[in-house]
């Protein structure tokens, strides 16, 4: 079997070429040691069978990020035969930077010139046969995304597979090429090495990784070097050979790519209207409004809102009551109706067992599998339109416009969308952050979704809004709740990005992709890879944990299945350690218990909190679907009321930071793939909650907190100030 | 002095050097702001920061604090 390794830039179309050659074949696995994707297939249209390895995209081969090294170490330990460069060539000049460095190494190569549609389009033309003679491999027009020449590409693929090729450097013909030459015959001695020039050129640009393979050398690289005078790079050799590879490009490209004519392009003129000064951002939020309104809406065209059709005109079931639903609704009201449909079954089919058991399959069980179902059709419709948005290259410059102010919770513009995302449901949002490119940027965005609260969360704010202070502040209760958890996201990221990531800064410097049509069946393979894993790991995660709270609070100590929530174990457990809660105000009293069995059973939903409390405090109907003076005169008034405001806040902040339905954490479990990652995660959820639920509870009960946390707070922000202009003299001395 | 991070939507300039710091800096050359290489500013983002810009054929975002680090020649007066 031929293994064949896909390298390219990033938005060089590597992820569309590889699912066309490989099709259904392709699996996503780990890299070995680090959670970066990787993924293989096979192409089976010619004789023999080749495997296809995506490697991560990359601009250059200067290991600073985990996925240039994997590439690196892929290439470099010889485990491809045969390597595929793709190369957009709409964008020839950067993309032949990461060409000439793979030149060096002793592999056979071809290329894949990408995009050769598009450049036909924009009445552009690119010599063929001297770009494959400038680099002395077969270049490959291909369009990656309308199948065009795939066949013909791979047929030379397998040609050079049968062959050898040593490596080339356009060095050699550089002002450095004396110095690469001796270089060089150094490394002749040893027998061993392979991919001579490279290892010659990596010695030269002084690299970490070479440096360490052959200490010996370094004195004697660093000696002649000194002979070598210059006045722009100053010794900075990496910079001197970056330089080098783009003279050699841009002194050799005028031969081959030729210009016909100009024309306007589209993209030009659609991208003063994306990202316009003044409509840039309304438009970004108008298109949210609708993906959001196309997926939640009940009322899809505004009928009953505008009062065309009247309440109670019609009825069309799933379609819509009074008005036409959304198809993210229509698709969620079809699967509530399948649930129950199958749930009536069990409950049929169980009828004659006992009590218990058709307890454990209608409550349990099907309560937990149906729970993820239900979710499934507004996920799948979200994670389509933001494939969507990925693919056209649009979310790019939602990155671009917002990066200023998602940089205040320490994130790039990129983790916009995703956090967005998390206030109608965070496991579309979390499953959104595998847009992240940063590994460490995906984890922190991750930790901070549960804090922009979810749609599922709003009943237990509308509860608690309509029963505090007589109901009289409802809507400031709601907004402070929402406002608390942007406050206590902004921190977070603040701390978490001052002492915990610092490392590398993540900077932003980030390739503006052309707009491009999206091809359906990608953004397809994503999804339903994505909903895939998903699935597989809510059924575990879901069906799990609902089974054990629903063995919890069905059944005491005993082992008798009782109604009485307090004889239950989980109300034994939740009396027991309630005392845990009360530096939050919550845990003690008589009613203790019942606030942390409520937020127990939040972990299967959300809703479920508000219900538990309902049903606890005997409220005849469902608490989710009372006004708020029925809420007031019913018994559930009096359980809140027995908490003061501020523990009755830290309550609300507590079930709002901590950890979220199980449906969320399942989808963050499969996207932070390792499992200590996971573990930490969770953690920091925990003492977050915890921690800010002390810090509310105190701050609004009590005036000496008050006065405690307001002098800390104003020492704090005092402090950044100072910091700030100390480091802006610095710099300024700097310059 | 003037840097990329000085320059105004449709101003033109040519890199003479890059002083970020190591990684920074490498990633820059790497995606093509070496000496010599003329740049154009495209656009600000709609609140003023990220800037856009164009090289080489293609377009570059990055932010006005690593913007500073790239050292443009001194427009000529004549």
């Amino acid at each position: 079997m031929i293994k064949v390794a896909l390298v390219g830039n990033p938005n060089a179309g590597k992820t569309t070429l590889f699912n066309s050659l490989t099709g259904s074949s392709a699996r996503v696995s780990n890299w070995p040691g680090v959670t970066i994707d990787k993924k293989t297939g096979f192409y089976k249209k010619l004789g023999e069978k080749i495997e296809i390895i995506d490697l991560p995209g990359l601009y250059s081969f200067n290991p600073y990020t985990n996925e240039e090294k994997i590439a690196r170490d892929y290439i470099l330990d010889e485990q491809a035969d045969v390597i595929i460069n793709i190369v957009d060539a709409t964008n020839l000049e950067r993309n032949l930077y990461l060409t000439t460095q793979l030149l060096e190494m002793d592999v056979p190569i071809v290329i894949a010139l990408n995009f050769i549609d598009v450049i036909e389009k924009d009445n552009i033309y690119i010599d063929m046969t001297k770009l494959s003679n400038l680099l002395g491999v077969p270049v490959i027009p291909i369009s990656a995304l309308k199948n065009k020449s795939l066949k013909e590409l791979m047929a030379n693929v397998l040609l050079v597979s049968k062959t050898q090729r040593l490596g080339k450097t356009i060095i050699e013909s550089s002002c450095l090429g004396s110095i690469l030459q001796r270089v060089t015959n150094l490394l002749e001695k040893d027998e061993t090495i392979k991919h001579r020039n490279y290892h010659a050129v990596k010695l030269i640009e002084n690299d970490h990784y070479e440096l360490a393979m052959h200490p010996e050398l370094a004195s004697f690289v660093n000696e002649l070097k000194t002979l070598e005078k210059d006045d722009i790079f100053h010794g900075d050799y990496a910079g001197k050979i970056a330089d080098c590879r783009y003279k050699f490009i841009t002194h050799n490209i005028k031969k081959i790519i030729v210009f016909k004519a100009h024309k306007p392009k589209i993209n030009q003129s659609l991208d003063k209207v994306l990202t316009h000064k003044f409509w840039g951002i309304p438009l970004f939020a108008f298109i949210m409004f609708l993906i959001f309104h196309l997926t939640f809406s009940e009322d899809l065209f505004f009928f009953n809102s505008l009062g065309i059709i009247k309440e109670g005109a019609f009825d069309f079931g799933v379609f819509g009551n009074s008005a036409i639903n959304s198809p993210g609704v229509i698709l969620f009201n079809s699967m509530d109706l399948l649930i129950n449909y199958i749930g009536s079954l069990i409950t049929l089919a169980t009828n004659n067992s006992a009590p218990w058991m058709q307890s454990l399959f209608v409550d349990g069980i099907w309560a937990g599998v149906g729970a993820v179902l239900s979710f499934l059709p507004q996920i799948i419709v979200l994670f389509m339109f933001i494939s969507m948005l990925e693919d056209t290259g649009y979310m790019a410059r939602v990155a671009f416009m917002l990066d200023r102010l998602t940089r205040k919770f320490g994130l790039s513009g990129r983790a916009f969308l995703p956090l967005l995302m998390c206030f109608g449901c965070a496991v579309p949002g979390i499953m959104a952050t595998r847009t992240l490119k940063n590994e460490k940027e995906r984890r922190l965005t991750i930790l901070l979704s549960p804090f922009f609260s979810c749609g599922a969360k709003l009943p237990i704010w509308l509860v608690f809004g309509a029963i505090l202070f007589n109901g009289q502040y409802t809507d400031l209760i709601i907004t402070s709740i929402y406002l608390l958890g942007i406050v206590v996201a902004i921190v977070t990221g603040y701390i978490a990005n001052r002492f915990f990531i610092k490392s590398e800064a993540s900077p932003f410097v980030m390739e503006m992709p052309e707009y491009r049509v999206p091809k359906w069946l990608n953004v397809f393979a994503r999804s339903w890879e994505k909903i895939r894993d998903y699935v597989i790991n809510a059924a575990t995660i879901i069906a799990a944990s609902t089974i054990i709270i629903w063995f919890l609070t069905s059944f005491s100590f005993s082992f008798q299945m009782t109604a009485d929530s307090r004889q239950s174990m989980l109300g034994v457990i939740s009396s027991f350690i309630a005392p845990i809660f009360i530096p939050l105000g919550f845990g003690g009293g008589d009613f203790g218990w019942v606030f942390v069995v409520a937020s127990f059973t939040g972990l299967i939903a959300k809703e479920m909190v508000p219900s538990t409390l309902g049903t606890i405090a005997q409220v005849s109907g469902d608490v989710l679907q009372m006004g708020g003076s029925e809420l007031l005169s019913s018994p559930l008034a009096t359980i809140i009321n027995t908490l003061t405001p501020g523990a009755a806040f830290a309550f609300m902040a507590f079930n709002l930071l901590t950890i979220p339905c199980m449906a969320s954490v399942s989808a963050a479990r499969v996207e932070l793939k390792s499992r200590r990652h996971f573990i930490l995660t969770l953690l920091l959820w925990i003492s977050i909650s915890y921690v800010s639920g002390v810090i509310v509870y105190l701050a609004i009960d009590y005036l000496i907190a008050q006065i405690v946390f307001g002098v800390i707070v104003l020492a704090l922000i005092t402090f950044l100030i100072i910091e700030r202009q100390v480091k802006k003299k610095r710099g300024l001395t700097h310059e | 002095m003037r840097t990329l991070a000085t320059l105004k939507p449709g101003d033109k300039g040519t890199i003479i050097n890059v002083t970020a710091p190591n990684s920074l800096r490498q990633r820059l050359y790497d995606l093509g702001l070496t000496p010599g290489t003329e740049v154009d500013l495209v656009k600000f983002a709609p609140l003023g920061d990220p800037i856009e810009i164009k090289l080489r054929g293609y377009r570059l975002t990055l932010r006005k604090n690593e913007a500073i680090f790239v050292i443009l020649e001194e427009q000529k007066h004549d």
